[in-house]
């Protein structure tokens, strides 16, 4: 079909057949004037108004099926459908992948009705919560369009059961990365949240030395789509055989940035999901609707007729299977639907003890447009701190820890709170102590009075004028830890720790050689 | 061990066929007399003996997913239908894997008895331990009589396994976490090749549908395959040639 003449459609009882000469002739005679002449114009070279609706309903469901597939896969469960072999007319792409409603929702919305394109990617960020606050992106899934057209494949034919053979690809990716063994162990100790998002794909997330695999490509008319996924690969302390609830040690901290930069249009969700019973009342609409039913029927013979069923396609599925792994005994991860539609996930903390970074968000959208950022403070080595020291930064609003700040944090940073009065109590006294039970100390700065900030510069009555005028909490960061021992400081390169622990055998029995000796030189200190 | 024996994914792309990873003469001699390019794939793994199997399927089972459609339905005026195909995840036992297949029972059953006897070859083998398997997909034409059909393979994916044998505890824990790795490559290798859309039968008419497709299950519909396999000493010659066929339709030899 060239651009320059005008496609003829004939439109007859909700059925359109491609444009044919004959046709039209036969029809004319049988119907007379009965028949609904459409002209439609095509819209791109070579491709048939009818094949460019039908590329954009394949596009359109494959980023929904896409959705599915990859979310289903972080569920923490294995996944069973069956096979079945009379069309039903609502399995698309010839495979049965079950629709759970929330997911095609969040989908829906991020995609508002467009279509992946160039620049405008549709990504699934999945990452990983821990049920102490932290999260960390683990993968990041593509949906990506890109300008190489393919303009000689048959959209209703070839390009269908590529995009059929590129769901069955991601189905076997999605079990093969690194973040699949973590979801099938989630639940008590940590969960997996899902983010759609719509537009240029955020890497930033994920560490350094991601890797990518690509799933595959399909060529269309209008541009190949391609899909692909990053996953970090620095796990740290995440390896599944490791993964333990053991406070932080030396040497070993979490400090990951979770950057969002749209958070209040694509918050994460659980990889799980309630009977309908817990879900509070909040039900979705069917995913089917009732115009988009998807084709089942082929043709050996081309050009190929393309009969769309009549009936509805579209079971409105409620999700059946029962919450799993993630009603731990002591926590509950609720979902609550405020009334800007934004999903925000509350975890109740089961001891004062344990903070949660979580915005506990009745109604509240995200804080201001301020960027979630979690930052836990390295812990110096000898510091008996048995909870994380959170505290918000905004990267963008300059003296960013003074701004108000929305968490029930015990916060004891001196920089943030600093005591009122030096005269009342020791001030290096209240801000020395580091545990949360403290945090009141010194001036009963807690977190909820931070109106006004007010930077007071301390001159504590012991410390000196003449060494450089020492603020106090430039004193506090220095002499916090005792200083290092000269046999860890002296360079790395002429001798490890490791060298050090070889020796150590060699030293020992050399020790034990002059033992006699070392015997006589005690005796004589006695 | 297991590390080092390594496992890499050859690709081979358009070429005839090497020799030794052969199937039987009378298939290559058929492919090579067309003058047709049979797609060829090597995929290597080194188990431990209890891991035969399920190595064995999770490669099977993968290919054969990317393998199979629907049951066809044909309507009148050349138009047909595509029935729905399920999926699964299979846990490994003895491997730190999980593989995703058709949902059907028949070629579950199917691969298992075949898998199971190569298994059995290899133990009663008393060699080193070493064997392949081939899954070769294939098309056939009919000829007049007195000629026979011809099997013309159009994709091979051939399996070679080397099996160690491993003395401690530590170092079999270590070997789930190494093999169940190594599939991960070797899925997202087969993910590869199937992406480049190369050559695949075209669609049939009803009449000619049993030549493409492999139509005796009941719910999917793969297309036409055979499994074969050998036990092979270090040379990668044949030791034990043990054929086994799986065709579901009669084949007059």
């Amino acid at each position: 079909m060239k651009s320059s003449s005008p496609d003829i459609c004939i439109q007859e009882e909700g059925r359109l057949y491609p444009p044919c000469d004959s046709l039209v002739e036969s029809v004319l005679a049988l119907k007379g004037t009965s028949v609904l002449y459409r002209f439609v114009y095509a819209m791109d070279t070579d491709l048939s108004s009818q094949d460019r609706k039908d590329l954009d309903k394949f596009i359109k469901f494959f980023a929904l099926k896409t959705v599915q597939v990859i979310v289903q896969a972080r569920l923490g469960e294995k996944i069973c459908t069956r096979s079945s072999s009379s069309p039903t007319g609502s399995d698309w792409f010839n495979l049965a992948i079950k629709d759970i409603p929330e997911v095609t929702h969040e989908a829906k919305k991020a995609l508002a009705g467009q279509l992946p394109a160039v620049g405008r990617s549709m990504c699934v960020e999945i990452s990983l919560k821990t049920s102490e606050g932290d999260s960390m992106e683990l993968e990041i899934w593509c949906l990506e369009m890109n300008e190489k057209c393919d303009k000689e494949i048959k959209v209703s034919y070839t390009v269908y059961n590529r995009l059929s053979l590129l769901l069955k690809s991601l189905l076997a990716i999605t079990r093969v990365t690194p973040a699949y063994r973590l979801s099938r162990k989630q639940g008590r100790e940590y969960v997996i949240l899902y983010r759609i998002y719509f537009g240029e794909v955020q890497l930033n997330g994920l560490g350094e030395g991601f890797q990518t695999v690509r799933v595959g490509t399909v060529g269309t008319p209008v541009g190949t789509i391609t899909l692909s996924c990053a996953y970090r690969i620095n796990l740290a302390f995440m390896s599944t055989r490791q993964f333990e609830r053991t406070p932080p040690i030396m040497g070993i901290v979490i400090d990951h940035f979770v950057d969002r930069p749209y958070p209040s249009s694509s918050p994460m969700h659980p990889c799980n999901y309630r009977t309908t019973g817990e879900d509070a009342g909040v039900t979705y609409p069917s995913v089917e609707d009732s115009q988009e039913v998807c084709t089942t029927s082929f043709s050996t013979s081309p050009p190929s007729q393309l009969m769309v069923p009549g009936k509805e396609g579209g079971v409105p599925l409620a999700p059946s299977q029962p919450a799993h792994g993630t009603q731990a005994d002591h926590e509950r991860m609720a979902t609550c639907t405020p009334s800007d539609g934004a999903h925000y996930i509350v975890t109740p903390s089961s001891s004062e003890d344990t903070e949660t970074v979580s915005n506990s968000s009745e109604g509240r959208a995200s804080p201001r447009g301020i960027l979630e950022a979690v930052l836990v403070r390295k812990v110096g080595a000898l510091v008996n701190n048995s909870v994380d020291q959170v505290t918000m930064t905004n990267l963008d609003i300059p003296f960013a820890m003074f701004a108000p700040k929305n968490f029930e944090l015990e916060d004891n940073d001196p920089m943030v709170n600093p005591p009122d009065s030096p005269d009342t109590e020791s001030p290096l006294q209240g801000s020395l102590h580091s545990d949360g039970s403290s945090g009141g100390g010194g001036g009963g700065s807690s977190g909820n009075t931070h109106d006004d900030f007010v930077m007071v510069d301390f001159k504590p009555a012991f410390s000196k004028d003449d060494i450089l005028p020492m603020d106090l909490g430039t004193f506090y960061r220095e002499f916090q830890n005792p200083p290092q021992l000269s046999s860890l400081s002296i360079d790395i390169g002429a001798q490890s720790m490791a060298e050090d622990l070889d020796s150590l055998p060699e030293k020992l029995a050399v020790h034990e050689k002059n033992v006699k000796e070392f015997d006589a030189f005690v005796e004589t200190l006695q | 061990m297991v590390e080092s024996s390594g496992s890499s994914l050859q690709v081979s792309g358009w070429f005839r066929p090497k020799r030794a990873s052969q199937p039987p003469a009378r298939l290559v001699g058929a492919a090579r007399g067309r003058g047709m390019n049979c797609r060829a794939e090597v995929l290597e793994v080194s188990v431990e003996g209890r891991q035969v199997e399920e190595a064995l399927l999770a490669v099977l089972h993968t290919v054969l997913l990317h393998r199979s459609t629907g049951k066809f339905h044909y309507k009148k005026e050349g138009t047909y239908s595509i029935g729905t195909v399920g999926t699964q995840d299979i846990d490994c036992d003895f491997i730190d894997f999980t593989y995703v297949r058709v949902s059907s029972e028949e070629l579950d059953r199917a691969l298992r008895k075949v898998v199971g006897e190569f298994k059995d070859a290899l133990r009663n083998s008393g060699g080193d331990g070493l064997g392949q398997m081939s899954l070769e997909f294939y098309q056939k034409k009919k000829s007049r009589w007195p000629f026979s059909d011809e099997c013309i393979p159009w994709e091979v994916w051939t399996v070679k396994v080397h099996v160690v044998a491993l003395a401690t505890e530590q170092e079999r824990q270590i070997c789930r976490e190494k093999v169940g790795e190594k599939l991960c490559e070797k899925v997202i290798n087969i993910v590869e090749v199937m992406n480049r859309h190369e050559y695949l039968p075209k669609m049939p008419t009803q009449s000619e549908v049993d030549n493409v497709f492999d139509t005796g299950l009941r719910d999917v519909q793969p297309y036409l395959y055979k499994i074969s396999f050998q036990i092979t000493d270090a040379l990668g010659t044949s030791v034990t040639t043990t054929m086994r066929r799986l065709i579901k339709d009669t084949l007059a030899l």
